[in-house]
């Protein structure tokens, strides 16, 4: 492990003693600090360098029951062309699916700037054995994604067994290769800002690339407080270790005025180096057609309609 | 000992609820004398792009209510209009300058044209839908359908207001009303929001025409538009803004004189006309016609 964080693994104790020594959050300040940034007006030619660079941090994502191979490649087909009325409309980072379907997306996007991303470990409630989480982290790293979005045992971290969370995080990211890997904490079943300062140091000491908010099936999902903690969490594990890694909001945020808000958290929180697709992004599926429309409403005037983007 | 008066501010009517304009502004409403009546809210553009989402949002719920439930829902604001009766008369007298008498069969007209819509929202099927006589084993017909958000520059008058909001509710589409005559309005506005109106169905912005008008004209989830509110110049100039988004306009042919039968025409320009080709027996395998 490198300097600065003790070496935490395979000794409970010691990750133990490390994740209570963390500073306890204060509620109060940190839900203030949140609501005040979330109050800065971004206009004109900084609105439209913010929705840019949202666009290309979506992780345009479909994680339903009901997704198919046809449905899949239609989103591939959206991702490379987001707005056909307007070809210099950036690219969205990449495309969220199912393990099952990483081969049809794998597929389409091949050749292109948009990455694919797949969720596994039996996504979103994570409870299965590990045998069955890592064969679910093989079918998607075998169909050749770039990056995994694995899901952390809530059960386990809220009972304490923080070791064994540790431990399923470093054999996930083992079976990822050369995949980023992506821990969804799912802050919405955490119950406190404590334990999701808490998790975020764990996955972050554990090797996630990224941490990850939630799942999108639980609310309440991707919170402006949450973000801040876990942009200070980014932000401190680099002064301490002098490695970036990088955050992931996802559910809930549908609007341009979402979007630029986290932005300026990012920006104000964690600073200018995370405000780069590889660093943030995005987890969302109706966000990017309201970028768009926001986008057309900044350089051609007039409010934007639903019915003049695709719909997908 | 004397009571505090109690003073009323006018607010907006958005999404169902009364919120004061996002940019805070307001105006101070005079009544034909000059005097002091009333505080409104004066609506900015972002309130009128946030009526937008709200008449956007209701518009499947609204279309999708039976006609029948449409009818009684009209009825019903009716009802809350008569039931005001003294205050709107003395609004009416106020605002206008107009006497007890010419206020109260104002105030019975605009109850009257209400009236008048909510028995239409059921027999539009039938008078503006038929079947088609095609030259084919087809059975083909026509049906009238809500063209879907309307954008309304309503008149000054509460009639004239009523007058073009009623036909744009009965055919099912949802409305984004803009006028300046904040104190009769958004009293109307109570009534509605006792009528069992869904939320975002009627979105009454009090402000100035001539600043919100060319957003709303512009605004492509706005549907249509209906342009009696508005002088000559403004209305060429918005006509030409909508043509951009391919909008309906309703520019009424003459002054309107909305103390007289209404007509069919106001109904007519928010509907459109969907056909449909069935193809019948005659098709059939066995060749008979069937009958």
């Amino acid at each position: 492990m490198a300097s600065g964080l003790p070496d935490l693994a395979g000794d409970e104790d010691s990750l133990r003693r490390f994740l209570i020594g963390l500073p306890p959050v204060d509620p109060v300040g940190l839900e203030a600090r949140a609501a005040t940034l979330a109050t800065r007006s971004i206009k004109k030619q900084s609105k439209l360098a913010a929705i840019d660079l949202a666009i290309s941090m979506v992780d345009l994502t479909t994680l339903e029951g009901a997704d198919s191979p046809g449905k899949v490649a239609n989103l591939c087909r959206k991702a490379l062309v987001p707005d056909p009325g307007v070809p210099q409309t950036p690219l969205p980072a990449a495309v969220c699916i199912y393990p099952d379907m990483a081969a049809v997306a794998v597929e389409s996007l091949a050749g292109s700037a948009v990455r694919v991303a797949s969720v596994a470990t039996a996504f979103p409630a994570g409870r299965s054995s590990m045998e069955v989480k890592l064969a679910d982290t093989r079918l998607a790293v075998s169909a050749g994604v770039d990056e995994i979005d694995m899901v952390i045992d809530r059960g386990a971290f809220l009972s304490g067994q923080w070791g064994l969370v540790f431990d399923q995080i470093q054999q996930i990211k083992q079976a990822c290769g050369e995949a980023r890997l992506k821990v969804i904490l799912e802050t919405g079943e955490l119950a406190t800002y404590d334990n999701i300062r808490r998790a975020s140091w764990l996955a972050l000491a554990a090797g996630g690339d990224f941490i990850k908010t939630s799942t999108g099936k639980v609310s309440p999902a991707a919170t402006l407080p949450v973000i801040h903690l876990m942009l200070q969490a980014v932000k401190d594990f680099r002064a301490l270790t002098g490695e970036q890694r990088g955050v992931k909001p996802a559910g809930g945020i549908r609007s341009t005025k979402d979007a630029i808000r986290h932005l300026v958290a990012v920006g104000e929180v964690a600073g200018p180096d995370w405000l780069d697709p590889h660093w943030f992004r995005f987890g969302a599926s109706s966000l990017l057609n309201d970028l768009i429309m926001q986008r057309r409403t900044q350089t051609e005037g007039g409010y934007w309609g639903a019915d003049y983007v695709s719909i997908d | 000992m004397a009571r505090t008066p109690v003073r009323k501010t006018y607010k907006l009517y958005l999404g169902g609820a009364f919120p004061r304009s996002e940019s805070g502004r307001t105006y101070a409403v005079t009544d034909a004398s000059g005097a002091f009546m009333a505080n409104a809210a004066c609506a900015s553009r972002k309130d009128l792009r946030d009526a937008v989402v709200a008449a956007g949002k209701a518009r499947v719920g609204w279309a999708g209510a039976t006609p029948y439930n449409r009818g009684q829902v009209l009825y019903r604001i009716a009802e809350m209009v008569e039931a005001r009766r003294a205050e709107f008369i003395d609004l009416i007298k106020r605002e206008s300058g107009a006497g007890a008498r010419e206020a109260g069969a104002e105030t019975d007209q605009v109850v009257d044209r209400l009236v008048h819509y909510a028995g239409w929202t059921d027999k539009l099927a039938s008078v503006m839908g038929h079947a088609n006589a095609v030259s084919g084993p087809y059975f083909c017909y026509s049906a009238p359908e809500p063209t879907g958000v309307v954008g309304v520059l309503a008149p000054e008058s509460l009639l004239g207001l009523v007058s073009c909001v009623a036909p744009v509710l009965a055919g099912g589409n949802t409305c984004v009303v803009v006028t300046p005559q904040a104190c009769s309005t958004i009293t109307f506005a109570e009534a509605l929001a006792t009528s069992d109106v869904p939320g975002g169905v009627v979105n009454l912005l009090t402000g100035d025409l001539a600043e919100l008008s060319p957003h709303l004209a512009a605004h492509r989830d706005v549907n249509a538009l209906d342009l009696t509110g508005a002088d000559p110049e403004l209305r060429t100039e918005l006509g030409r803004s909508a043509a951009e988004t391919v909008k309906r306009v309703y520019i009424p042919r003459h002054e309107p004189d909305f103390t007289a039968a209404p007509g069919m025409a106001r109904l007519r320009a928010f509907l459109e006309v969907k056909t449909v080709w069935h193809p019948t027996g005659a098709v059939s395998l066995a060749g008979n016609g069937g009958y």
